[in-house]
């Protein structure tokens, strides 16, 4: 390292400006900072010339990438995704003509409709399924055999696309539970009847035996003409079965009784304006995989 | 060289050098700014985007009240990823009547520009309520209050004649009708075709399942107009802008 050479008074020429005898060196720029300042004028002299840039008149300069998909994002996405649509066109177009009972039986289709299947319900149906299938509390369960409107694939293919009470498809599934108590269909005395009788159907223990089998001719009157005589319930109308540990809105005494009061009024969406066939097929196979598939 | 030895003039000179400065300032900013306003491909046409309804327009300043902006982004990137996950890349014309808009820059939490209509009310409720009883690994707080706090229209119109300033064009009649469009796009008994005809594909219907109408109504009804105003089955937007 050799020792910086300290320039004397006299040797290099001051800006002329003096402050109690203090002056001002008039360095120039160090040499490497000035380079490269010039050298990022000359590299944006060739950016405007590569990527779109000036604009003038009546548009703007295009540049060399202007129209191709290294200087436009939507040609460069629109790219990406008809490559990938390319790579998976055949298979798509196989998986949608498939009879969809058939999917299952041939290994490439059932082995591509799980895997997509898998990632549309990760991004679509978690949120309210849960990242596992298991559901929550007004989120079906889908993994138990347990289901409100049907298993098979025709009845998931149905509901995933048209959706359960979606107030924009005429062809959602429809049904709508009476507000026994909200609307005074039954007295508060009916009602504590009928949710006793629920509990006994349902095998569970410290049920009222006196009020349940008042109970019983309450759910003949009002309920059995949804949820069947033996509270096994109807999938045509999704009423739910009453006799198995399963529940969407709980089971318990509270929660059966805030049911017949208020009911419920499950929505989910519909998905054929979303979710392209392929893709509902998938995931249709993906929910049948899961445990419950009928 | 010895004209570069001329700038000791200006920079010895205070207000020349002010002028000049402006002057170099000014012509950055127009080459900048100025051709955005007459561009035609700076301003793209799109079909179905309209000024957001009383109720919208308050769940919308909800939505910045409680700055959702911070952990959501309204800005699905023009990138395969995002367009697989949350649909169709966002336009700009799609947020042209936001003021300001709310795009956002971080994501904490998931993109929300196209989430109309993708949850239903129900689920809206139960996760502004309690984000962990839906999403048991979300880290969003709870906002149940809102279920609480009661609205009414009293200061709607203010806020429409506010966007109205900055361009929104609220017509004379929508301002006439505010208060009463605020009401019945809650009420599911309301006349929705009045409504509809000045807010097209407006939905109306009780968002939050109780009877007064409270903040939650208002921020679900915008959440749920998010990013449905184009229709993308109809609408192919040109590539080469």
């Amino acid at each position: 390292m050799c020792a910086k050479q300290v320039k004397k008074a006299g040797e290099v020429p001051t800006t002329g400006h003096e402050w109690d005898g203090i002056q001002e060196y008039d360095n120039p720029m160090p040499r490497w900072w000035l380079w490269t300042f010039y050298l990022t004028i000359i590299w944006a002299i060739g950016y405007t010339v590569y990527y779109p840039a000036w604009p003038l008149i009546n548009g703007a300069t295009q540049g060399i990438t202007g129209r191709t998909a290294a200087g436009d994002t939507r040609l460069a996405v629109a790219e990406e995704i008809r490559r990938f649509d390319e790579a998976n066109a055949a298979i798509k177009a196989k998986l949608v003509a498939a009879d969809l009972n058939a999917i299952t039986t041939d290994p490439e289709l059932d082995s591509f409709a799980r895997a997509s299947g898998a990632a549309v319900f990760r991004t679509w149906c978690a949120q309210c399924h849960g990242a596992g299938a298991a559901g929550n509390v007004g989120y079906p369960n889908l993994l138990d055999d347990d289901w409100l409107w049907g298993g098979d694939l025709e009845s998931l293919h149905t509901t995933i696309t048209h959706g359960i009470r979606a107030p924009d498809d005429p062809d959602a599934r429809y049904s709508e539970m009476p507000k026994f108590g909200a609307d005074g269909l039954l007295e508060p005395a009916q009602i504590g009847d009928v949710v006793e009788y629920v509990l006994q159907i349902s095998g569970q223990e410290g049920y009222d035996p006196a009020k349940a089998s008042a109970g019983a001719q309450v759910f003949a009157d009002n309920c059995a003409a949804c949820h069947m005589e033996d509270g096994k319930g109807d999938r045509t109308q999704g009423a739910p079965n009453l006799t198995d540990a399963v529940w969407l809105y709980g089971g318990d005494r509270a929660s059966v009784t805030a049911t017949v009061t208020n009911a419920r009024f499950g929505v989910m969406p519909k998905w054929d304006l979303r979710l392209s066939e392929d893709e509902i097929r998938a995931v249709a196979v993906f929910v049948h995989g899961l445990g419950g598939g009928e | 060289m010895s004209f570069l030895n001329k700038h000791k003039a200006i920079e010895t000179h205070a207000t020349l050098l002010l002028v000049l400065s402006l002057l170099v300032v000014s012509i950055g900013g127009l080459v900048q700014i100025l051709p955005l306003f007459y561009l035609e491909n700076t301003i793209e046409d799109v079909e179905g985007v309209r000024p957001y309804t009383p109720l919208e327009l308050a769940g919308r300043e909800i939505y910045m009240r409680e700055g959702c902006y911070v952990c959501h982004s309204q800005m699905i990137r023009p990138m395969r990823d995002e367009v697989e996950r949350y649909g169709h890349y966002s336009l700009a014309a799609e947020s042209m009547y936001d003021r300001p808009f709310l795009w956002g820059s971080k994501r904490t939490g998931p993109d929300l520009a196209r989430v109309g209509g993708r949850y239903s009310d129900e689920w809206h409720v139960d996760h502004l309520m309690n984000p962990q009883s839906v999403v048991p690994e979300s880290i969003m707080p709870k906002y149940e209050y809102m279920m609480g706090n009661v609205i009414d229209a009293r200061y709607i119109k203010d806020s429409m004649r506010a966007n109205q300033i900055f361009g929104v064009p609220y017509t004379d009649e929508m301002m006439a009708n505010a208060e009463a469009d605020f009401a019945a796009q809650a009420d599911p008994n309301a006349d929705g075709d009045a409504l509809l005809a000045r807010y097209p594909k407006a939905q109306w219907r009780n968002f939050d399942g109780q009877p007064e109408l409270t903040e939650m109504d208002a921020l679900v009804a915008y959440l749920q107009v998010l990013g449905t105003m184009v229709d993308f089955s109809t609408f192919q937007p040109d590539p080469n802008r």
